[in-house]
């Protein structure tokens, strides 16, 4: 017994030694910049080459500017309306092609062609995406212009782009097309791993293909969804690729989301690296709240438990020691 | 029941044949697009009959400051680089979640799960500070380096890990006389070859396809990514030189198209998989 714990001890520097890389390249890649990052928030750092930085009188001054800014508030409510006005469509058609994929009375041909051909727009580069889409809605003879004068929905050409609303909507309508192939992958692996006998328990008490949905499936892939909600607001907080070469913000700020406006902030105009970090620090902070969220639903909770067992019976044994002390 | 059951299934196969149409219409117009002329597509933008002009679009987009080649070989460079490091030390910094018993397991990959969410995206201030000082920002090894911390991976990598790695195998290895690192070496990797490449396969996509640190780290022509190459087609250069617009959109999609095509079974399976981690 003794001679055992004595090797367990001579390996355990190993567990250190080989996560040290990771721990260095954490530190320096992740650490440092976000501390540096905070920091920045504070000083006056501003202009092109500038590394000199000074702490402002009150260190809050980007923070209230930032959130003073009208331009930050569209970006945000922006940020937020794309993100949730394209989570809905994905999240229900993903849900819609899961149930359907899942389900053996409804086998389609062609199943396997329809899921690689849905998930395709995912690995195409955004940016490649983003300027096809530009050059679809040009005008005045851009493909869309076309389509709709050869079917007669339109008589003239129509310049797409320098409406508000029609331009927000082609972004959703790009976010939405390349991710809800992703989502229903995530979904239909969620809902082959429910067991059988849940739903055959279902039929036996009559459940519909409806109920079964609502209340099997649904049920059962809870943590499934919430992994999908929170990644898909992450990366919705931070979209950024398709706002910015798609129409560059524009028109008018309309597709002006907090990426682009803190990549605007900092690297074009009067280069004000000191508000983009303040912007940065403010979603930093939503993010971090939002993935709290998650870890708490997806912490391993076996081992918390084992964990909970073990701390309650060394708790017990000091106990015991104690008594027998006293006693 | 029957009836309204082939009726369901029509209509379900319809909108799966309308969802692929719209998956593949963009790419079948943008691709015949880059085989005919500005004139032709100012005529009809959309047409599926391939026309001849792919030869002079292709010479007015390089005549330019477009250079795919360049674009290509640089993102090639950053891509494989970054995968081999966060694959290679992802899967280590797991074998010591998984096979040491140390004080600080726990509190260590409890951290992981914690930051593992968190994007590189939103400290770019401060990294591209930290860069910029050390007169780094032209340096392709900057946009690799920092795949030696993937936490997500990682994590990835220690629940595969945990029931696919037997301790037995690493004792008796002990026993046979092999050093710490040559079994995570010789016995490890193999044993995690099909984590490894399914990891690999989006890391490579996700670093191939990242503009945004490439954009703020990258000032010199020479070391563009092709992300960023691409970005120039929405430049004035280009106002109206529709063909070779859709040339360089064509140059680079198109070999992710057919990769894609090639490896759609693991890259499928592999989204899969990444679900159920949870």
């Amino acid at each position: 017994m003794e001679k055992k714990k004595k090797n367990t001890f001579s390996y355990a520097r190993y567990g250190y030694f080989f996560s040290l890389p990771f721990l260095i390249a954490f530190l320096i890649f992740s650490l440092y910049p976000t501390l540096y990052t905070a920091v920045i928030g504070f000083t006056d750092l501003k202009g092109i080459g500038n590394t000199s930085i000074h702490f402002l009188s009150d260190p809050f001054a980007n923070y209230k500017a930032i959130l003073a800014s009208p331009t930050f508030h569209t970006a945000f409510s922006n940020t937020l309306k794309l993100w949730i006005s394209n989570f809905i469509p994905q999240l229900a058609l993903a849900l819609l092609l899961a149930a359907w994929f899942t389900d053996n009375r409804f086998k389609s041909p062609g199943e396997g062609a329809f899921k690689v051909l849905f998930y395709m727009p995912n690995i195409i580069t955004a940016a490649t995406v983003a300027i096809l889409f530009y050059s679809f809605f040009g005008y005045p003879m851009g493909p869309v212009n076309d389509l709709m004068i050869r079917f007669g929905f339109l008589k003239e050409p129509y310049n797409f782009l320098v409406k508000k609303d029609i331009a927000q909507n082609i972004v959703i309508f790009i976010q939405t097309w390349m991710w809800y192939g992703y989502t229903m992958i995530i979904l239909v692996s969620g809902i082959l791993g429910i067991s059988p006998e849940i739903y055959e328990a279902a039929e036996v008490d009559g459940a519909n293909g409806w109920q079964k949905f609502w209340f099997v499936t649904i049920p059962n892939i809870k943590t499934i969804l919430l992994f999908t909600l929170v990644t898909s607001l992450i990366g919705g907080l931070n979209m950024f690729d398709i706002p910015k070469l798609f129409l560059m913000g524009g028109p008018d700020n309309a597709t002006l989301t907090v990426g682009v406006f803190i990549y605007n902030q900092a690297f074009s105009g009067g280069y004000l690296y000191n508000r983009a970090a303040a912007t940065s620090m403010i979603m930093f902070v939503i993010i971090v709240a939002v993935s709290a969220l998650l870890f708490y639903a997806l912490r391993d909770r076996d081992e918390a438990e084992m964990r909970r067992i073990e701390r309650q019976q060394i708790k017990a044994q000091r106990k015991k020691m104690k008594e027998a002390k006293n006693g | 029941m029957g009836k309204s059951q082939t009726v369901k299934k029509t209509i379900i196969f319809i909108l799966c044949v309308f969802l692929a149409i719209l998956s593949l219409m963009p790419f079948v117009i943008m691709i015949v697009n880059s085989t005919r002329s500005t004139t032709q597509i100012q005529q009809h933008a959309v047409s599926l009959i391939p026309s001849t002009y792919f030869g002079n679009n292709l010479k007015i987009l390089l005549g330019k400051s477009f250079n795919p080649a360049v674009g290509f070989v640089n993102s090639l460079i950053v891509s494989v680089g970054a995968t081999l490091l966060a694959t290679y030390f992802s899967t280590l910094t797991a074998y010591a979640l998984v096979v040491y018993e140390w004080k600080l397991r726990n509190v260590f990959f409890s951290f992981i799960m914690g930051i593992m969410m968190i994007p590189a995206q939103i400290t770019m201030i401060g990294f591209y500070q930290m860069v910029y000082k050390i007169h780094m920002t032209n340096h392709l090894s900057m946009l690799i380096l920092p795949a030696i911390a993937s936490p997500s991976m990682v994590f990835f990598m220690r629940q595969y890990m945990k029931p696919a790695l037997s301790l037995e195998i690493v004792q008796s290895a002990r026993i046979d006389g092999a050093k710490e690192f040559f079994i995570f070496n010789q016995i490890a990797l193999p044993i995690m070859k099909p984590a490894i490449a399914t990891q690999a396969i989006f890391s490579f996509v996700s670093s191939w396809n990242n503009l945004f640190t490439p954009l703020i780290l990258l000032t010199d022509q020479k070391k563009y990514t092709l992300p960023i190459m691409i970005s120039l087609l929405r430049g004035d250069i280009y106002k109206t030189e529709y063909g070779s617009i859709y040339m360089g959109l064509t140059l680079t999609a198109v070999p992710l198209i057919i990769v894609y095509l090639l490896l759609s079974k693991y890259i499928i399976a592999g989204v899969a998989l990444g679900s159920v981690k949870g």
